[in-house]
């Protein structure tokens, strides 16, 4: 009997091929939508925490604060400078390594060609901080970055750009109009957590930078190593400590700078996805609902093309449960296969993206069982009122309908 | 006359509408159908004969006075009461057929006992067997489309059958079919009646279809206006 009726379900879907499938585009979208979304969430956060892991759990960064703290919204935030510096490298006692860094994105040129690189200007600490070494040539010493010296490391995708499978050591590179002189390649690092290419950089003196590229003395970012087995919150109270007293903060004033570790980073970075999958599960949701609306709609004309065998089949004995439980079928059955589709396509877009944008393709069996049973219960639901409105048919009226 | 009461009409009204367009289709009728007959129902255009092929076949119920079929008051029976009523003991004959479109024969055969829960297998066979005893062995597999009117009309017969019932309820079967094809369904179902006992209640319009019958009952304004037995021939 289950049988008879699912394959009863599928008989009259297959006899209206087109207009079964117009049906199910709403289901189809609002499913793909979700199972892609989530499967590139899924893909991104752990892409970030294997990031995040590569680059030390022991790394905090320091960056001037944006005014974002309950309550404060007068305050400016002050930008961090050569003293903040210091104040740390003198007073952390528990740092491996204190490191700042300056960050643009400028045009460099080498011969006829030119890329758009992130270039960074900063100290021989900041290698150390991030665990990051030259694959050949070497980095810049500390002589190097206080003389100013115009000499640079690059990244792996800028070496290919120019040089192909050739040594660039020694040659002259000009990044924003400054020649500069190439003494290594860094190891590769491949793609960040949001398809940023780690690898597509130059890294010069700090000094060099601002003199020649930012054209002021700022500092973006001050990158500080715990010491091994030293936890981040013990240093970053000492951070906050040092910076407070070399900023002459109030002690009822509120610090006008931020101090984050690794895991404070990936949890904004993976809540900043959640927020992303929130609002394309609010697009997916009114998608399945108009879905739905689409599966009642044409439930309802199967139930009016249908009244003479909705006449026929009461006449000869069904019960209104039988009927009930034929539409019922069917509208679950169609909308099970949209949602089948819709996680196929869902799929295979979370696949291309993955592939694109090299992060893991993590698919998320939960989240498709999810799909599946949510997709059979808006045929239910949907279904229900023209299944109802079928088997409710007076027998005599529906074998008279023509 | 002696015949077991299969169906009973006492004072049955139908009445539809309200007020200024109120219709009376049947106006206190009263009859007795026994077990086994074949009975032909005749009258005018609006005479109640429909209205009371309904009632008979527990599709409808009376407005007032009482039915009882096979000795249950039907009459006061909720639509799933009926609808096994109907299952297990009435066979229904239209005059269009009304088969399932682009289902084949067999399956359309099968349908009524589908509802009753029967395996698959048995089903089929059952559904053989009322193709053949219509006439209609190596058939099975055709769709409506592909049958002449008069095949389509042995498969509804086939179809009111394979349930072996108690009764056949036929609303002018002959209506839609040419004079030859008449007569040879009244061939068919006057077999069934002698060899299967099957009780026959049928509409008609034309008397040479009706003289297949051993008794004719005339409505008129719904009332009965005539209810004649063919004299038995010795
Ligand atoms: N559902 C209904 N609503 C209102 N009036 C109805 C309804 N069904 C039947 N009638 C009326 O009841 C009367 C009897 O109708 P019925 O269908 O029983 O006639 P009939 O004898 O079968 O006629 P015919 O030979 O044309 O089929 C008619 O006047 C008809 O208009
Ligand atoms: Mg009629």
């Amino acid at each position: 009997m289950v049988w008879e009726t699912i394959r009863l379900a599928l008989r009259s879907i297959r006899r209206n091929v087109l207009r079964s499938f117009l049906t199910l585009l709403g289901i189809v979208i609002g499913v793909a939508a979700v199972i892609a979304m989530i499967t590139i969430g899924n893909g991104t956060t752990q892409k970030v925490r294997t990031d995040i892991s590569s680059l030390g759990s022991n790394l905090l960064v320091v960056r001037a604060a944006r005014p974002d703290r309950g309550g404060s919204t007068s305050f400016t935030p002050r930008q961090l400078d050569d003293k903040d510096l210091d104040g740390l490298r003198k007073g952390l006692t528990n740092a491996k390594a204190v490191s700042a860094a300056s960050q643009k994105s400028v045009r460099v040129v080498y011969a006829a060609g030119n890329v758009a690189a992130d270039v960074t200007g900063t100290d021989t600490d900041f290698f150390v901080a991030r665990d990051w070494n030259a694959s050949t040539g070497r980095l810049f010493t500390e002589q190097e970055v206080r003389g100013g010296v115009n000499v640079c490391v690059i990244g792996e995708t800028v070496r290919q750009q120019f040089f192909g499978a050739g040594d660039p050591d020694g040659l002259t590179i000009r990044v924003s109009r400054m020649g500069c002189r190439v003494i290594g390649v860094l190891q590769p690092k491949g793609t960040s957590g949001f398809g940023q290419d780690q690898d597509n950089v130059v890294m010069m003196p700090l000094p060099t930078f601002q003199r020649r590229i930012a054209g002021n003395r700022n500092i973006d970012a001050i990158y500080v190593a715990a010491q091994d087995g030293v936890s981040t919150s013990t240093v970053q109270e000492g951070i906050e400590t040092i910076l407070r007293e070399t900023r002459r903060i109030a002690p009822e004033a509120d610090d006008n700078f931020q101090v984050r570790d690794m895991t404070q980073i990936a949890d904004a970075m993976a809540s900043a996805t959640a927020t992303m999958t929130g609002m394309l599960g609010a697009v997916a949701a009114v998608s399945l609902l108009v879905g739905g609306i689409g599966i009642m709609n044409i439930m309802l004309v199967s139930v009016t093309e249908r009244t003479r065998e909705i006449g026929i089949r009461l006449a000869i004995g069904a019960h209104e449960k039988h009927i009930l439980i034929q539409f019922l079928v069917e509208a679950t059955v169609l909308s099970l296969l949209g949602g089948l589709i819709g996680i196929v396509l869902g799929l295979s877009l979370a696949g291309a993206a993955s592939l694109a944008l090299s992060i893991p393709f993590a698919p998320s069996a939960a989240v498709i069982l999810l799909a599946v049973g949510f997709s059979a219960l808006i045929g239910m639901v949907f279904g229900f009122f023209p299944a109802l409105r079928g088997a409710r048919l007076d027998p005599i009226d529906a074998l008279r309908h023509e | 006359m002696a015949r077991d009461p299969l169906i009973s009409f006492d004072k049955v009204w139908k009445t539809y509408g309200q007020g200024e367009a109120q219709v009376h289709a049947l106006s206190g009728v009263d009859m007795t159908i026994g077990r086994g007959e074949f009975v032909a129902i005749m009258g005018p255009s609006g005479s109640g004969k429909s209205t009371a092929m309904n009632i008979i076949g527990c599709l409808d119920t009376p407005t007032s006075g009482r039915y009882d079929f096979l000795g249950i008051d039907a009459g006061r029976l909720d639509r799933n009461r009926r609808a096994v009523l109907r299952n297990l003991y009435v066979g229904f004959v239209f005059q269009g057929y009304n088969l399932l479109p682009r289902t084949t024969a067999a399956e359309n055969v099968e349908l009524p006992l589908i509802y009753r829960g029967a395996p698959s297998g048995e089903r089929h066979e059952r559904a053989m067997e009322a193709l053949e005893q219509v006439g209609l062995m190596g058939r099975q597999n055709h769709t409506p489309a592909e049958l002449s009117g008069g095949q389509q009309q042995r498969v509804a017969i086939a179809r009111a059958i394979v349930t072996r019932p108690t009764l056949l309820v036929a609303d002018e079967p002959t209506g839609n079919l040419d004079t030859a094809r008449s007569h040879e369904i009244m061939e068919l179902l006057t077999t069934l009646n002698a060899e299967l006992g099957l009780t026959i209640v049928m509409v008609t319009h034309e008397a040479d279809i009706a003289a297949y019958a051993q008794r004719t009952i005339g409505f008129l304004d719904g009332r009965i206006a005539s209810d004649t037995r063919k004299l038995e021939v010795a």
